[in-house]
């Protein structure tokens, strides 16, 4: 890049002029901030002012510091290509923050003033940063499952125009879906069984020219990262293929809880004690013979069925699945059906504690009804099944409060049992682990995709085997950059909703592959261009950012050096934080951008009464929760110098230390909830902060300080008017303990 | 706004709540040209309305500042607010959709300095608070607000307040003299996000919403819980501002009635277990929470957030739709009459408030566009291949926002096929 020069603008629209000597902040810039251009402007957002800005880039102005609004507002107008840009927040975050009164003046002025001295070293150490060279740009999906899942993922991604391979591991396609007699309807009317189209979504992919199908196949080994994955599939004899893509969908779906962990339903002790999966088995083996159902056991004819909702599902005790799966409500009501259509006789029960039949699954339950199926609240304590092939159904009638209800002369019992994720292995516990909510941690451990990350084999999990996303607001966003899960994996899910679910799916790893292609980062940092690179001669091979990136995206190489995989990477910076020898970095955020502005401002001495207190406040919560303060007119301590970080996780502690150690009276940070209900949008930073943070007691001792000269707080978003009483309180408590010791040196 | 440039390739996404503004990001970032139209002079929809989400209990404008963020800096993004459809011709591939863009009555210039607003005496009720709170009618419809640009409201045109506001502007923002306008788009494929809209409470007369000051609907409470909201977040009687520590919910205020909705609406049972929590975060162990249910409706993992409420001793579950509620005049207390129907006891159970959790039904009329399946509940079903206009979020069905976005990022996908097989097509 040619010679830094910087250009300074302060804004004199939406009262700055009236509140702040701009003059003097043009000034600040230019001798302190050694600023080449320094411009005032009455209205610098509207075209004149943006278009003075521009003309000042075109004749060579290559950094922009903007001394007007919060870079939240006005985000269009001063977006300038190619040159880097820094926002001082004058307006939301110092007039807006501080008492209009004359007395409140000076201290409003000392704020401005050190905001364009961080704005200006900010824009010294900072670059617009350009697209890592070496990205992919191989554009072939790859599915993993051939069942409903993964066959939708294919078909949709091959309709959009993408190459996919599809990995089976079994010889058909088809998966759990193909087991299925029939399914529950998906269309108006919503009151019988359809038939699952199963065959004709395989011949589908099959006939697919963009598809390539791998039956009796596994993917042994993953490496790589968007637009470069390459993935070793190997067929069951033996044979093993190495085929590069550029996105993965992980549509490995489930297995049914193993109901021979209910003995009390009396499964494995008598035939006529099925699971949904066994009903669905009974009812294709009969219409495969153009019979009706018999009993298992003596193959006499059905005429009393019961179905139990909840086996070894929803149990609070954690001794089972302690989730609900969803489907099973809907399942056992098309179930009972198959067996109205046989014969409108036969006598069907469902024992159920909450009938769970969300949207239009309600028409489906009228039309149970109506066929006859009886629906009983209650708890089933027992199944005991007689010599005679008989059961007795045992259980607590919700209803009448009667505990010691029965059903008897029962044919066939049929347990809904639930759906448990094939999510692999679960990288965060030891293979030895104890059970975990009735899921055995081992158990279902052959890993999916075999990643070789440094982190693990597989994705990682939330809960229950889940895979790890924001659920909420971004449910697809796994924490392997590239590789997204679908189906049963992800939650428990019907068919339908599993269409759903892959074709969404599909779509985020057609995006993935087109911004690896372009160098681009993935969600939450959409875009972003700048990728971490590292100083190798100053690593020491510590390990904390490989162990730490929360998206697994820093490998080692042969030398056991960290092995950036950009595309992978996701620009939170927590290996930023993480390094404790700095050396790694972004063009436009490092430890030097943050720490020169750290140090850019203007301590004054003890004698003063001015304390000065850091905030490094998470750039997507805190931060905004600090604008909107403003906008609402709550005030706040006029001796806060905030900086917006990417995460907390990415705050290194030096900047702390630097702090402290030039003079600051007080440092806060403010990050996200951590935890099972995590809101950090880097999933781990916030919570590394935390751990991180557990240890700056030592540092404060070292220094000879106090405890409190360090705060760290949870801030959600919209803690607007909570942000200004923290920093007051934190203010107040500045003022008790007096100033640092530690000025002027 | 003749800047709009719009081409057989372009994706409109109509609607810019949660799912529409997830469909405009997501096709943008997969390297699609977009068009977002809202109704609405601000994005963010329904959601922005909530205090928190189920069941993180975290706050929706987190995911909508990131999703904000994603938008501002992604220039294949055109937003249209205060856009309203007319009409949608033609077929996938080919779309030309009438649009009327209604006056703002101010222009890009506004800072959002708030001057107009100071400036204007006249206050209208606030829609984002369903009328419970007053607003001026020069106004930001949100902290949150995107466009983040002040709005005239059209009732104090050609009063003095109008020129007020015009005067109090510096930057010649305020433009009284702004006319509808109707524009014609042209889009290869189009989103259909508009969301939904709750039940018509008074229709449910046993209840007397529209009788009785202490019947609320569930939207209403996360407004009167919410610190942002018309009472700061203190959960009080509208009759008389009384807190009110003694709550009913009743579910299915709606749904699962063919009298009503016949379909279920998903989200009640989790909203209302939800606003048990804000009952406990405000009164503490003087909280009494009663949901009255039929069958409480948590599904998947959200069982643990069932079972975490559950164990709540403020909180009691009635099974039993509720037959009817009268009013005690002294008092304004509600009183809920009906019968538990485990163990089947009458019960007239005195409330200080009752909250009913009202239904979810579409709130556009989707029938009206040639070539979309439209269910009986007017819910979007995914039609024939061929057709390029496709439902997403609760346009579609009942769902929950994580479905939504689902459902949302799905419906681009299928959106990009069309539009792909259009860029093939013309090369």
């Amino acid at each position: 890049m040619a010679d830094m020069k910087i250009g300074a603008y302060v804004c004199q629209g939406c009262g700055l002029g009236e509140r702040l000597d701009t003059k003097a902040l043009t000034l600040v810039a230019q001798k302190e901030g050694k600023a080449h251009v320094v411009r005032e402007h009455e209205f610098l957002c509207n075209s004149q002012g943006v278009a003075m800005i521009q003309k000042d880039i075109d004749e060579g102005v290559n950094r922009v510091v903007i001394g007007a609004c919060s870079r939240r507002a006005k985000a269009e107008a001063f977006n300038f290509e190619n040159v880097a840009v820094s926002r001082v927040n004058l307006r939301e975050q110092v007039i807006w923050s501080q008492p209009a009164a004359e007395e409140a003046r000076e201290l409003t002025q000392e704020m401005a003033a050190d905001y364009m001295r961080m704005g200006c070293a900010e824009a010294k150490k900072i670059v617009a940063p350009t697209p890592n060279p070496e990205h992919g740009t191989n554009k072939r999906i790859l599915v993993v499952g051939g069942g409903v899942t993964g066959m939708t993922a294919a078909l949709e991604a091959a309709r959009a125009g993408y190459e996919v391979l599809l990995v089976e591991k079994a010889g058909t396609l088809g998966g759990y879906m193909a087991k299925l007699h029939k399914r529950i309807p998906y269309r108006e009317p919503f009151a019988d069984p359809q038939a699952t189209g199963v065959e004709a979504m395989a011949a589908a992919v099959t006939q697919d020219p963009r598809i390539t199908v791998f039956l009796n196949s596994t993917t042994t080994r993953t490496s790589g990262a968007p637009g470069r994955f390459s993935v070793d599939i190997t067929a069951e004899s033996g044979g093993t293929k190495t085929e590069n893509v550029g996105a993965i969908v992980m549509a490995s779906g489930f297995t049914p809880y193993d109901a021979t962990k209910l003995p009390e339903f009396g499964y494995g002790k008598s035939q006529n004690v099925v699971d949904q999966a066994g009903l669905e088995a009974l009812a294709r083996a009969a219409a495969a013979r153009g019979e009706p159902m018999r009993r298992p056991s003596d193959g006499k004819e059905i005429k009393s069925v019961v179905f139990v909702q909840c086996a070894g599902q929803r149990d609070a005790t954690g001794t089972h699945l302690k989730y609900c799966s969803g489907h099973c409500c809907n399942t056992s009501m098309k179930q009972a059906m198959y067996f109205k259509e046989q014969n409108p006789d036969i006598d069907t029960a469902i024992i159920y504690t909450d009938l769970r039949t969300p949207g239009n699954g309600e028409d489906f339950y009228r039309s149970a009804q109506r066929k006859g199926v009886i629906f009983t609240k209650g708890k089933v304590a027992q199944v005991e099944v007689g010599g005679n092939g008989s059961a007795t159904v045992h259980f607590h009638d919700l209803i009448l409060d009667d505990k010691a209800a029965t059903m008897s002369g029962v044919d066939l019992v049929v347990l809904a049992t639930g759906q448990v994720p094939n999510s692999g292995v679960n990288i965060d516990i030891p293979p030895d682990a104890q059970d975990i909510d009735g899921v055995k941690a081992g158990e279902h451990a052959v890993s999916v995709l075999n990643l070789t990350y440094r982190q693990g084999p597989d994705i990682p999990q939330l809960k229950y085997g889940f895979t790890d996303s924001h659920f909420i607001c971004f449910p697809y966003e796994t924490r392997r950059t590239g590789i997204y899960a679908a189906g049963p994996v992800r939650r428990p899910m019907d068919i339908a909703q599993a269409v759903e679910d892959a074709t969404g799916a599909a779509l985020k790893a057609i995006q993935a592959v087109e911004n690896a292609g372009l160098g681009r980062a993935a969600h939450p940092r959409s875009g972003d261009l700048s990728f971490p690179t590292f100083r190798r001669e100053g690593c020491t091979q510590c390990k904390r950012c490989t162990v730490e990136c929360p998206f697994g995206a820093i490998d080692e190489d042969e030398q056991r050096y960290p092995q950036f995989n950009e595309g992978r990477c996701r620009r939170c910076g927590t290996c930023m934080g993480a390094c404790p020898v700095r050396v790694i970095s972004f063009e436009n955020y490092s430890v030097d951008s943050v720490g020169s502005q750290i140090k850019a401002i203007d301590v004054p001495d003890e004698f003063s009464e001015k304390p000065r207190i850091l905030l490094l406040a998470c750039e997507n919560d805190a931060y905004p929760a600090l604008d909107m303060a403003g906008v609402s007119g709550h005030t706040s301590s006029a001796f806060i110098r905030p900086v917006p970080v990417r995460c907390l996780g990415s705050v290194n502690m030096i900047w702390i230390t630097d702090a402290l150690n030039s003079g600051y009276d007080g440092v806060m940070l403010m990050g996200c909830r951590h935890g099972d209900e995590y809101q950090c949008h880097f999933v781990k930073g916030s919570e590394l902060a935390n751990y991180r943070m557990s240890k700056i007691d030592d540092t404060l001792k070292n220094l000879n300080l106090e405890k409190d000269r360090v705060r760290l707080l949870e801030v959600a978003i919209a803690a607007i008017a909570r942000v200004p009483e923290l920093i007051n309180d934190y203010a107040a408590k500045i003022q008790e303990i007096g100033m640092s010791p530690f000025k002027g040196f | 706004m003749a800047d709009v440039v719009a081409t057989h390739e372009t994706i409109v996404v109509v609607g810019g709540g949660i799912s529409g503004m997830t469909a405009a990001v997501e096709a943008a970032e997969t390297g699609k040209n977009v068009i977002l139209l809202e109704r609405a002079p601000s994005l963010g929809g329904r959601v922005n309305q909530l205090y928190k989400y189920f069941p993180k209990l975290c706050h929706p404008t987190c995911g909508m500042e990131i999703n904000l963020r994603r938008l501002r800096g992604n220039k294949r993004i055109r937003v249209l607010t205060q856009a309203e459809v007319l009409k949608v011709e033609g077929r996938a591939g080919d779309y030309k959709i009438s649009v009327t863009l209604h006056p703002r009555y101010v222009n890009d210039h506004c800072t959002a300095c708030g001057a107009c607003g100071e400036a204007v005496a006249t206050e209208i009720p606030n829609p984002f608070d369903y009328g419970m709170s007053r607003m001026k009618a020069a106004y930001l419809p949100s902290l949150m607000a995107y466009p983040q640009r002040y709005v005239i409201d059209p009732s104090i045109l050609g009063t003095p307040d109008a020129e007020k506001a015009r005067e109090a502007c510096k930057y010649g923002a305020v433009d009284l003299d702004m006319k509808p306008e109707t524009i014609t788009l042209t889009a290869g494929a189009v989103v259909w996000a508009t969301g939904w809209r709750p039940y018509d409470a008074a229709k449910i007369q046993p209840y007397g919403y529209d009788r009785f000051d202490n019947v609320i609907t569930s939207v209403e409470f996360e407004r009167l819980s919410d610190p942002r909201g018309p009472t700061g977040g203190r959960i009080v009687r509208p009759s008389d501002g009384k807190e009110a520590k003694n709550v009913a919910f009743i579910q299915c205020a709606g749904s699962r009635d063919r009298n009503h909705l016949k379909h279920c609406s998903r989200i009640c049972c989790m909203a209302s277990l939800k606003q048990t929590t804000y009952m406990r975060e405000r009164f503490g162990d003087e909280a009494q929470s009663t949901i009255y249910y039929i069958d409480i409706r948590a599904i998947d993992r959200f069982e643990d957030f069932y079972q975490k409420v559950q164990a709540d001793s403020t909180v009691r579950f009635v099974k039993s739709k509720v037959a009817n509620i009268t009013e005690d005049e002294a008092t304004g207390d509600v009183i809920l009459h009906g019968v538990d129907t485990e163990g089947y006891h009458r019960y007239d159970n005195r409330h200080d408030l009752c909250v009913l959790a009202v239904g979810m039904e579409p709130s556009a009329d989707a029938k009206a566009i040639a070539g979309v399946a439209v269910d009986a509940s007017g819910f979007i079903e995914l039609g024939p291949t061929d057709g390029g206009i496709f439902g997403a979020g609760c346009a579609a069905n009942a769902l929950d926002v994580n479905r939504s976005v689902q459902s949302a990022t799905a419906s681009v996908l299928r959106a990009v096929q069309v539009v792909n097989r259009v860029a093939k097509a013309e090369g």
